[in-house]
């Protein structure tokens, strides 16, 4: 029986299709998972193994590695306020604080009725709004304390589900069409790249 | 204080509503660059760019021109941009790939026709989750219209380009870590030589990693021509920059600015720019260029904003990203912060990044908590001398990356230049400022 | 650490091609010759210079994680700090070891190294062999200046029944992880987590099952992986070590049996660059158990009452009995109602001494080391031979044999070394999916009774077989031609491909490989022991020691040994059915389990009952000793000096490091005293005189003396027979320096105690003069060789109802192996009845459910699982096996093999005993690619 569901699947052989070695879809894969079930299930992570022809340890290896692949449960909402520099020097601190003492919960916990998991995290790359915060990747800049209730009210009665997706959606814009250069022209460049590599095979190097 | 009137080359959409659309692309002169390149030979579009000495804008600042000319003599089967952009205060790449995706995925094309590759990865940052859909939608249309697929814009050239969504691991914007991710695996970076992944890159082919903001100027620089970008700028830094400004200033934000004509002080104090320190206090340090750059002064602020000029300060422009601190920042906690960022993010492999890393920020935070002791500061600079021998710049290295000795930079800037704000740490048992 | 080099015959596996052109490089200002493209640290390990390391391993690409082997190197941009383990030597490069700046840096990773590291050394498994002990010692610093929080991870736990993983003790060196990765080729241990919160691990709910999984434990350069086995029983000064050989497979890897106080406590692979390149298979790492096993045999057992209990008596009165009772029946009734079986687990000294008493003093050639699981020793010992290294470096290798991850693991990973890096391409012929068959250039699935005639359209080049996949076909026929015309660029391997297809039918199939490529040479794959040393000794009908022939060698061997007998003697097969229909009256099983290995259990059985006499010479009572009338008790390798012999022909030295239990005795010696009491005295009356006999004798180990056995170069064994021109025995020069991380537990018993030694000799007489004992009246006699004529028996058709049995071995298999080492045992594979989805759908069966399987021979309740490695019309089940569930059971595929069928075909009834009426027409064998992916 396969966990992902059927439009899953279809989705997922869509991206592996995209690349050369199966391999390079892992990760892309891993979000798909997360978008189906919130986050990466172990009965997830061995369909994708097989998907793309590694074995489950390197998927979880690989997903591990990685701070948006959740291996655990999260909740629906997952918000991320970022602490680095730039916001911290704007009061990042004082916003964590305020958003754990709000929820209830210490940074990296899952609130009880499982709606706010509540990260400390590294820069988000929006340090034009700081302090600045995600919702499921979604960007929500100068948050103020009391910005920050009026966010948890309106995700928690649904007046954000437009903007906010649940947990783990990516990409909610689907790639139309697949691949359209011939493989064969990749095919006869690679071949002749081969041949060039092997002049320069002495180079050594990992990978 | 003169912001000069360069034009804007990569942000000239910026101001639209929708600036990410196909109609405003079109209506502002999107695809023009890539018709005329496509009249070109491959050949002649690369040696435009070159002629461009358009440096790249990841970081570490390499010529695009020269970069491809390194490879140009075999097939390249491999073009990947590089948009993971997470350098702690760089969001320029953020910001273009959420407000102009067409110019990108033109500058794409040009890119992949100069080196004639047949395949493009564009990885970004996943938490980019807009960005991300942006560039799938401006995609989707480039593909419909004809710029990206088969026989582009019937000139027979043809080019795939496939989104490929990072999941959250800063290393992965070191190129060979991102080749590494794209193939599917931990993000680690890999062992050099080879030191560019020209030689063995994705699956261990000849491949190009550019910049997102690299790639965005292509389009403006075959449209106008290399002359029109080098009489931006001067010496080797020419064209125009995204710096992106944040910290204690009144407007933080991303500002295109003309190289070396601006000025560290302009930047920061002007009024169309980040219009001076927040709340009119006093500026007590800038980090110039992204948190691996060792920090400078106030007496360094009238500094050109130029690759060179900048290395002259024992520094780097390095990601264009400019913090301010005021006086009333704490630079235990600012260094502790930045190294606490570095041991969250090392990538494990190497032992002096993993556990470096760690330890350093173990001993910041206890001297920040007021149990620090004076010997801690010894401490910290012999354990940053294991990461970067000398604590030099630019630094000596004993990893496999230069992550691992960049967490010196803030370290030793703090200790050297505020070596009396560790000192009342540790006096007073605590952090004056609360 | 006061000198951490030590010294060895074991130099490094350098990655650069032999006619690399050499370059100068100083190292501390000495010159220094090193090859071009060659790391720095094996250059300057090779001129005497450890560079201290964590993560480098010499079999495995470097990785530049732990940055122990920084050292400092000029370049044109200065000296800088440049890893040495990654950083190619090239011409002129000047390298500093010795600097402040390295030192610095040594010790600077030394102290990192240690802020997580818990430093239970008291109570770890490594301490006292543990390189990061060590390393801190010579080149750490004096304390540590880490006043925090350590990391923490819950203390050890068990990833599989053998391994268990301390992560607090783990220092990120991926030794582990890329092993699995990279040399086994099942990642199922890798990195989780990022920086320093890394750890290595298994898939949760899953379990670290490789067959290999013990190499991860040898390489640790910590106590972070540890083995269930060995864990705190025993501290390293105490081990004192041997190097030996192991003897669980025929491929013969090179081992460091470790033992205190006369207890095995350790094996350790080590590394023979043409055999086992350090790595071990669990089996043959672990098996080591068995040696102090409560259940080994420690005096001789006799009936003293027909139908009477075993028991003990003296070795006098349990000799006497064996002796009268053969010499009688060979009195009455000739030497050929004598029969002798077995023979593998012997040296080859001891089959020597079998081979003779039996075919000189019993009068029989009624003698098989093989227990029809093999192959006819005319083809094994008449084919152009290869080594494993030929193998590794052919253009092409043609696979016609079992699963070799199953039967000679270590040549799985050797065969899949070189796949990997693609110099030579594998064409498969096989009855199912092996483990090899993801890297082959093409699989062919023939099915059984089929093999030669795919051999013969395989090399007339046309069109394949009806059945075969064409684009496999395709496939295979591009990858021959590497081999070229005459195949001098192919490699065989040859072995098994299964149980239920007669091996004469393999033996057609090698034939016409042998016709159709004439340059080609063979790799055998039989699996047990030294059972190639037994053929070799004569230990088969109608082989005389040294690969001749009896007809060849009858006037040669008759000169030393006294007259032979006439005619030549049955098989295995034949041996059984002569004691079922009365023709022998006594059977020797020497180490022998016709109830566990015979394909044809119920022949063995019947034969046991019938026989009238059986004597085993055992180091447990298997189910086939216990029911022996006399039962003589043997010390095993590792308890007795000799030498082995493997696939390839390479004779090395087995050691004695411990004393066999009780009264057991070396096998050789029992044959001598048997054949004293017989009224003939062997002349040999040690291990060495053996062995010196043996030279003298047998053709094909002509000048391999004991002398050339011992000198130090031929530590890696020496292949027979010798080449005509005298070439250097060494593959290397004498000692050369080793990594003493790399097996950390070799390099510090070693350290600590005494030298290994690697014994032959027992009392080191010198050989007499060889013309003394034989004449110079006849010739030497002529090794066997190729082409032997095959008469293969009948294939018959395979009709709509049946499917064709594959059954081939299992690593883990209910052999008595297992059964007496307490780590292996619940390790044992379960038969189930494996077959094509196609198949099963087409019978009406599912996967999961229990099915008879019937044949002519008998019948066995089994589960079902559907299997697209599986050929259409092929079902596969494991031999010796236990069966699964509520049906219970032993022997697996054992009931339904019939001995002397050419093929066996079996039906598939639904438990409720009616036979499934197919409900598609006849299958075709095999499946397209497509459906192979899809299911
Ligand atoms: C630790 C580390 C992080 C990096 N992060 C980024 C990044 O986020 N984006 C980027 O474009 N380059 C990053 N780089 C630089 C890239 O390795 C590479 O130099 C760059 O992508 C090349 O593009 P360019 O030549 O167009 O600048 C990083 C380098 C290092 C060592
Ligand atoms: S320096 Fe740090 S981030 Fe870079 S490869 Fe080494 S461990 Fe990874
Ligand atoms: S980095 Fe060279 S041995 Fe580990």
């Amino acid at each position: 029986m396969s966990h992902l569901s059927a439009e899953t699947l279809g989705r997922a052989r869509d991206l592996v299709a995209l690349y050369p070695h199966r391999r390079s879809a892992l990760i892309p894969l891993c979000h798909l998972a997360q978008e189906q079930d919130g986050w990466l299930r172990p009965e997830a992570m061995e369909e994708i193994a097989g998907l793309v022809g590694v074995t489950p340890a390197e998927v979880l290896g690989t997903a591990s590695f990685y701070d948006m692949l959740h291996t655990e449960p999260v909740g629906t909402y997952v918000v991320a306020v970022c602490t680095n520099i730039a916001c911290m020097l704007r009061g990042a601190y004082e916003l964590l604080e305020h958003a754990e003492d709000h929820l209830g919960v210490r940074a990296g916990q899952t609130t009880a009725d499982g709606v706010f998991t509540l990260e400390d995290a590294e820069c988000l790359a929006d340090c034009g709004r700081a302090p600045c915060l995600q919702v499921n990747h979604r960007f929500f800049g100068d948050v103020t304390p009391e910005g920050f209730e009026t966010l948890v009210a309106d995700l928690r009665r649904g007046a954000l589900d437009g903007e906010v997706p649940h947990h783990g959606t990516l990409l909610r814009v689907r790639r139309t069409g697949g691949l359209q250069v011939e493989p064969s022209r990749v095919e006869a460049e690679r071949a002749a790249s081969a041949g060039a590599a092997a002049g320069r095979a002495n180079q050594g190097g990992k990978g | 204080m003169v912001v000069s009137e360069a034009p804007r080359i990569v942000t000239s959409r910026i101001g639209f509503e929708d600036s990410h659309t196909l109609v405003r692309y079109l209506d502002t002169g999107g695809y023009t660059g890539l018709r005329k390149a496509l009249t070109m030979t491959p050949e002649a579009v690369a040696a435009e760019v070159d002629g461009a000495s358009l440096l790249g804008r990841g970081g570490a600042g390499f010529p695009a021109g020269r970069k491809w000319s390194m490879l140009r003599k075999g097939p390249i089967p491999y073009l990947v941009v590089n948009g993971d952009e997470s350098e702690p205060a760089t969001f320029k790449d953020h910001l273009l790939l959420e407000k102009d995706p067409h110019q990108l995925v033109e500058g794409v094309v040009i890119a992949a026709y100069a080196l004639q590759v047949a395949r493009v990865f564009i990885y970004i940052r996943g938490e980019f989750a807009l960005g991300l859909e942006r560039v799938q939608a401006a995609l989707n249309e480039a593909y419909a219209q004809g710029a990206v697929g088969r026989d582009i814009f019937g000139s027979g050239f043809s080019v795939d380009i496939v989104v490929h969504p990072g999941a959250g691991a800063y290393i992965c914007g070191e190129e060979t870590a991102l080749l590494e991710s794209l193939e599917g695996k931990r993000g680690y970076p890999r062992i050099k030589p080879p030191y560019f992944p020209a030689a063995i890159g994705l699956y261990g082919e000849p491949t190009v990693v550019n910049n997102v903001e690299t790639m965005s100027n292509l389009p403006w620089i075959i449209t106008n021509g290399a002359a029109a970008f080098t009489a931006l700028g001067e010496g080797r830094s020419t064209g125009t920059r995204l710096f992106a400004l944040a910290g204690q200033v009144r407007n933080p934000g991303v500002y295109e600015v003309e190289m070396v004509k601006t000025t560290f002080r302009d930047l920061i104090y002007a009024p169309v720019l980040g219009g001076g320190v927040l709340h009119g206090r006093e500026l007590k340090a800038v980090i110039p260029g992204g948190v691996s750059a060792p920090w400078i002064g106030p007496a360094q602020l009238d500094t050109p904003l130029g690759q060179d000029e900048v290395a002259a300060l024992d520094t780097m422009l390095g990601s264009g990203s400019i913090v301010v601190m005021d006086e009333t920042t704490c630079m235990v906690r600012a260094a502790w912060r930045i190294t606490r960022f570095f041991w969250r993010e090392s990538c494990g492999q190497c032992t002096p990044c993993r556990e470096g890393s760690g330890w350093l920020e173990k001993i910041l935070r206890r001297i920040e908590d007021g149990v620090g002791r004076e010997a801690d500061l010894d401490l910290l600079m012999d354990t940053c001398d294991n990461l970067a021998p000398g604590v030099s710049w630019p630094p000596q290295q004993t990893t496999i990356c230069v992550l691992g000795p960049s967490i010196p930079s803030s370290i030793a800037s703090a200790i050297r230049m505020f070596r009396d704000d560790f000192l009342v740490h540790i006096k007073e048992g605590g952090c004056p400022h609360g | 650490m006061a000198d951490p080099v030590v010294t060895s015959h074991h130099g490094l596996a350098s990655r650069v091609a032999p006619d690399a052109a050499p370059v100068t490089i100083t190292i501390d200002g000495v010159p220094v010759e090193a090859a071009a493209g060659e790391f720095l640290i094996a250059a300057a390990e090779r001129a005497g210079t450890f560079i201290p390391r964590f993560c480098y391993h010499p079999r495995m690409k470097p990785v530049g994680m732990c940055r122990m082997c920084l050292v400092e190197v000029s370049t044109p941009r200065g000296a800088t700090l440049q890893p040495a383990c990654y950083m190619a030597v090239a011409e002129g490069m000047e390298v500093v070891t010795t600097s402040e700046k390295v030192r610095k840096a040594q010790d600077g990773v030394l102290e990192l190294l240690l802020v997580n590291h818990p430093l239970d050394c008291p109570v770890c498994d490594k301490g006292g062999e543990c390189p990061l002990q060590d390393q801190v010692l010579a080149y750490g610093p004096g304390e540590s200046r880490f006043l925090e929080e350590k990391r923490h991870w819950a203390k050890p736990i068990p990833i599989s029944e053998l391994v268990l993983l301390d992560r607090e003790r783990c220092i990120q060196c991926g030794r582990c992880v890329r092993f699995a990765a990279e040399i086994a080729g099942e990642a199922q241990i890798d990195f989780l987590g990022r920086g320093d919160q890394t750890e290595v691990n298994i898939f949760e709910g899953a379990s670290f099952s490789s067959v290999f999984s013990g190499n991860t434990v040898q390489i640790c350069p910590v106590g972070a992986l540890t083995a269930t086995p060995y864990r705190f029983s025993a501290r390293p000064w105490d081990l004192d070590q041997v190097e030996s050989t192991c003897t669980t497979c025929a491929l013969g890897c090179r081992v460091a049996v470790q033992s205190s106080a006369n207890r095995a406590t350790r094996m350790l692979g080590v590394d023979s660059d043409p055999v086992n390149q350090s790595w071990l298979c669990d089996k043959g790492r672990f098996g080591y158990e068995s040696l102090n096993s409560g259940d080994r045999l420690v005096a001789p057992l006799r009936r003293r009452t027909p139908g009477g209990e075993l028991e003990p008596v003296s070795w006098s009165e349990a000799l006497s009995a064996v002796a009268d009772r053969l010499g009688a029946i060979r009195g009455a009734s000739g030497g050929s109602a004598l029969a002798v079986l077995g023979g593998a687990r012997l040296s080859n000294e001891d089959a020597y001494a079998w081979a003779r008493l039996a075919k000189a003093v019993l009068g029989t050639d009624s003698v098989d080391a093989q227990l029809g699981d093999g192959l006819p020793a005319e083809v094994v010992l008449g084919l152009p031979r290869a080594t494993v290294d030929e193998a590794c470096a052919a253009p092409v290798v043609l696979l016609l044999s079992g699963d070799l991850r199953e039967e000679l693991p270590v040549l799985f990973l050797r065969l899949r070394g070189a796949l990997e890096e693609g110099g030579t391409r594998l064409v498969e012929l096989s009855s199912r999916a092996t483990s090899l068959t993801p890297l082959a250039a093409a699989s062919l699935a023939y099915r059984p009774g089929e093999a030669a005639a795919t051999v013969a359209a395989l090399a007339a080049g046309k069109g394949g077989p009806e059945g075969i996949d064409p684009a496999a076909w395709t496939a295979a026929l591009s990858a021959l031609e590497g081999a070229g015309p005459d195949g001098a660029g192919m490699v065989v391997v040859l072995g098994r491909p299964s149980l239920s297809e007669d091996g004469a039918l393999v033996a057609e199939a090698a034939a016409a490989m042998a016709s159709a490529w004439p340059g080609a040479r063979f790799l055998p794959a039989l699996r047990r022991g030294n059972v190639m040393g037994a053929l070799d000794m004569g230990l088969a009908p109608g082989i005389l020691p040294g690969r001749v022939s009896l007809a060849e060698g009858r006037a040669w061997f008759e000169e030393a040994w006294g007259p032979l007998p006439a005619d030549r003697g049955r098989d295995c097969a034949g041996i059984l059915r002569g004691a079922v229909e009365g023709s022998v009256e006594a059977i020797v099983l020497l180490g022998a389990d016709p109830l566990g290995d015979f394909p044809d259990r119920a022949l063995a059985d019947e034969a046991l009952e019938k026989v009238g006499f059986v004597v085993a010479v055992d180091a447990f009572l298997s189910p086939s000793a216990a029911r022996a009338d006399v039962v003589l008790p043997a010390a095993v390798h590792h308890e007795r000096a000799g030498t082995t012999t493997n696939i390839e022909g390479r004779i090395s030295r087995t050691a004695q490091k411990l004393v066999g239990p009780g009264q057991a005795w070396p096998d050789w010696m029992i044959a001598s005293e048997l054949a004293a009491r017989l009224g003939t005295e062997l002349p040999a009356g040690s291990v060495a005189e053996l062995w010196d006999e043996i030279e003298r004798l047998a053709p094909s180990h002509a000048g391999i003396t004991r002398a050339a056995l011992e000198a130090p170069g031929a530590r890696d064994g020496i292949v027979a027979p010798l080449p005509a021109s005298p070439v250097s025995l060494s593959r290397r020069g004498g000692p050369a320096r080793i990594d003493p991380v790399a097996t950390p537990g070799i390099e510090s018993v070693e350290r600590q105690g005494a030298p290994p030694r690697a014994g032959l000799a027992e009392r080191s007489g010198v050989a007499d003069d060889p013309a003394a004992t034989t004449a110079g009246s006849v010739g030497r006699p002529r090794p066997l060789g190729w082409p032997q004529s095959v008469d293969p028996p009948h294939v018959g058709p395979l009709d709509n109802y049946s499917l064709r049995l594959v059954s081939g071995r299992h690593l883990y298999d209910e052999g008595v192996l297992l059964e007496v080492c307490p780590s292996l045992g619940a390790l044992a594979d379960r038969a189930t009845a494996r077959a094509n989805p196609y198949d099963l759908d087409r019978l009406g069966l599912t996967t999961g459910g229990h099915v008879k399987v019937r044949s002519a021979r008998g019948s066995l309740v089994l589960e079902t699982v559907a299997d697209a490695g599986v050929p259409r019309g092929v079902v596969t089940i494991g031999f010796n096996l236990g069966v699964a569930g509520e049906a219970g059971g032993t022997g697996g595929a054992a009931a339904l093999i019939g001995a002397g069928e050419a093929v066996v075909d079996v039906r598939l009834e639904s438990l409720s005993g009616r036979t499934t009426v197919p409900r598609t027409p006849a299958p075709k064998p095999t499946p397209t690619p497509a459906e192979e992916e899809g299911a």
